[in-house]
């Protein structure tokens, strides 16, 4: 008999996963992150707290999300069963509010009046705001000024909502290079500001704590799946940015060995071309942003320009946790390409009267060679991490249309 | 003792403060840093602060953010830093070097090769800006064992705990940021780094250099009236950044030079 692993002894005290994660950060920040982590520590624990949680996931949120049978496409698809856990129907059209209104509660009980986020597709900038909004916190949303010109559906929401959206310039003018402002601006004025990254990056306690809050994504998976099909399902398949939905959904199952577990990274215009975001699948560790992960970096050690189509994915390095499963083994990661990933994202439009946004696709175009091989009788799981809405314009372009 | 060691000693026996600027390697070009550390040394400095340019300096504002992307315009690595190190050297076997980074260039080299090519190089000390004492103890004790010395920050927000743990793996001196803030920043408030500098004394027998939002001779001398090292940086990249706007290398190589001897005035006569 093999011994059953145990998944869920990391991170350590020091926010390690294996070699990955840590807290690589200025000093200035270190008081704050021991401080965030005392918090953490105690609020994790603490039953009105959770109850709060709780409560705003299902009243603001709209939780639980459904569990989806995609009867059609799992036809067209011909083999496994592909179940849609649609967090695309959550509050602002994403599962990154469920990491923030975590965040949020805790800056409240902190007294901070200030938070400031990054953000790539401007997802979670749209879903930091909200709470902000809700809240009555000033907001400030850092995003690539690349990034604000391929989203700006979700920069106009974003001011809507009484966010301050600053254009990053410096760099690659995506989303690492408006991570760094982020930090930026903590470091200057972290007496009165809390900062809400949105995946499972940073340094410890955040790859930890925006784990924890997402992993209401899989909890629910799990009550589903047996209520619906009286079943675990075979195999979870979801888009790696940082990795957050990826994680949300995968760390309820880690410890069930036959759930078969897969995230996928963006191939952008294939991996040989040097021209994706897919430091799992073509990276090697080092640090970045506050933590030891995969990175795609040159000899030197600089960070790559990345290529993707999907904003939110357009990011050369990956949540550490992501790393650590990698190095045991037991997630498999992948990459799907730019033009699969726009194919997919098509197919579930037409096939489910579903549009996903393009990082979602991703999940959805390595499903689509997943399922057949996996055949009939079993069932796949895939994240439906957000809705399409703040893409149409993108995808109309490449249709050769301006709307 | 490290070179580095040495220096401060004697000047300390002197009863004079380090002067230590800091420029980026590689800005504009490697020929140009080199010849500014000289100009540097000639003009008063005790020990030079090399920063070694990265993609993404997280701690660092816009000045220094730009100096590293002219840097890196032609692809200056940390394997060119050594390289120019080591040609210094071949002048100047006197003045001690720090090298001031960021820790992807150092992971992606390998400890092992990062330490003994510094050592190869002539490098004295080294200064990772996101290398805090809870993730240092590999790369700190095998630079110790080469006879390195390891340079770290403390800033307002260290606690007295905090820093008595950072003291504790720094050798050389310590850096203390006068400021809450990136880089660049211009909030310069002597009274607040006395305050700070008094407490860290009671955390460390190490010397003490302050930097951050030191721009003119007069801050220079304000700030060696309560510490034991000057650290200057931004001031002297501003005017290196002019090579942009068409300043040739002779005159941003005497207008450095001039602050420089102007802040060792300064301090001298403080
Ligand atoms: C809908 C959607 N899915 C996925 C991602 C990628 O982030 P993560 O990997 O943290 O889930 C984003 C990021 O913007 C997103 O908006």
């Amino acid at each position: 008999m093999t011994e059953q692993r145990d998944y869920y002894q990391v991170p350590d005290l020091r926010g390690h996963f294996g070699i990955h994660g840590g807290r690589f950060a200025s000093e200035t920040l270190m008081n704050a992150l021991e401080e965030l982590s005392e918090l953490y520590g105690r609020m994790k624990n603490d039953p009105d707290f959770q109850a709060e949680f709780d409560r705003d996931l299902a009243h603001y949120v709209g939780r639980p999300s459904p569990l989806y049978f995609a009867e059609r496409l799992s036809k067209n698809w011909g083999g496994a069963e592909v179940w849609l856990k649609r967090e695309d129907l959550n509050h602002t059209g994403a599962h990154k509010i469920n990491n923030t209104i975590g965040q949020a509660l805790l800056a409240k009980h902190v007294g901070k009046r200030r938070v400031i986020a990054e953000t790539g597709a401007g997802q979670h900038g749209v879903a930091s705001a909200t709470v902000a909004a809700r809240l009555g916190l000033d907001c400030v949303v850092y995003m690539g000024a690349d990034d604000v010109e391929r989203q700006k559906l979700n920069v106009y929401r974003m001011k809507l909502l009484g966010a301050e959206v600053v254009p990053v310039t410096s760099g690659t003018r995506t989303l690492k290079d408006a991570m760094n402002e982020a930090m930026r601006d903590w470091v200057t004025n972290v007496d009165d500001t809390y900062y809400i990254i949105g995946t499972v990056a940073g340094p410890h306690p955040y790859p930890m704590l925006v784990r924890d809050f997402q992993a209401v994504i899989g909890r629910e998976t799990r009550r589903q799946m047996q209520a619906q099909a009286g079943a675990l399902p075979d195999a979870l398949v979801a888009c790696v940015g940082g990795g957050s939905n990826a994680i949300g959904l995968f760390h309820e199952f880690l410890n069930d060995p036959t759930v078969a577990i897969y995230g996928v990274e963006a191939g952008g215009l294939g991996l040989e071309t040097g021209q994706h975001a897919a430091p799992l699948s073509a990276g090697k560790p080092g640090i970045l942003h506050g933590n030891r992960t995969y990175l795609m970096a040159d000899d030197n050690g600089q960070i790559l320009g990345t290529h993707s189509v999907s904003a939110g994915l357009d990011y050369p390095g990956v949540g550490p946790e992501h790393s650590w499963l990698k190095d045991e083994g037991r997630a498999q990661y992948v990459s799907v390409t730019d033009d699969e990933a726009m194919a997919a994202f098509r197919e579930l439009t037409r096939t489910e009267g579903i549009m996903p946004a393009l990082e979602t696709a991703h999940a959805l175009a390595y499903a689509k060679k997943l399922a057949p091989e996996m055949g009939q009788g079993k069932r796949l799981v895939v994240n439906l991490s957000g809705r399409g809405d703040k893409d149409v314009h993108t995808v109309a372009r490449m249709d050769g249309m301006d709307i | 003792m490290s070179r580095l060691q040495n220096t401060l000693a004697e000047l300390k026996a002197a009863g004079r403060k380090a002067l230590i600027p800091y420029i980026t390697a590689g800005d504009p070009d490697l020929d140009t840093t080199l010849q500014l550390m000289h100009d540097l040394v000639a003009a008063g400095a005790d020990i030079i602060e090399l920063g070694v340019p990265f993609s993404d300096p997280m701690a660092d504002g816009p000045t220094i953010q730009l100096a590293y992307e002219r840097a890196l315009l032609h692809n200056v690595g940390l394997r060119d830093v050594l390289a120019l190190v080591e040609r210094f050297r071949s002048h100047d076997n006197k003045t001690p070097v720090v090298l001031m980074g960021y820790m992807n260039p150092i992971e992606y080299m390998g400890y092992e090769t990062f330490v003994s090519s510094s050592v190869q190089a002539g490098v004295d000390g080294v200064l990772v800006v996101d290398l805090p004492p809870e993730e240092c103890e590999t790369l700190t004790a095998m630079l110790h064992e080469q006879n390195l010395d390891t340079i770290f920050l403390l800033t307002p927000t260290t606690s007295d705990q905090r820093a008595a743990e950072i003291c504790r793996h720094s050798s050389g001196y310590v850096y203390y940021v006068s400021i809450k803030g990136v880089t660049g920043a211009n909030t310069l408030d002597v009274t607040d780094v006395k305050r700070h500098v008094d407490r860290l004394r009671r955390a460390t027998d190490l010397p003490i250099a302050v930097g951050f939002g030191i721009k003119t001779a007069d801050d220079a001398a304000a700030v060696s009236r309560v510490a034991d090292g000057v650290i200057v940086g931004s001031a002297l990249v501003n005017i290196i950044a002019r090579s942009g706007q068409g300043d040739t290398a002779v005159e941003i190589s005497s207008q450095v030079s001039a602050l420089v001897s102007d802040m060792r005035k300064g301090m001298d006569a403080a």
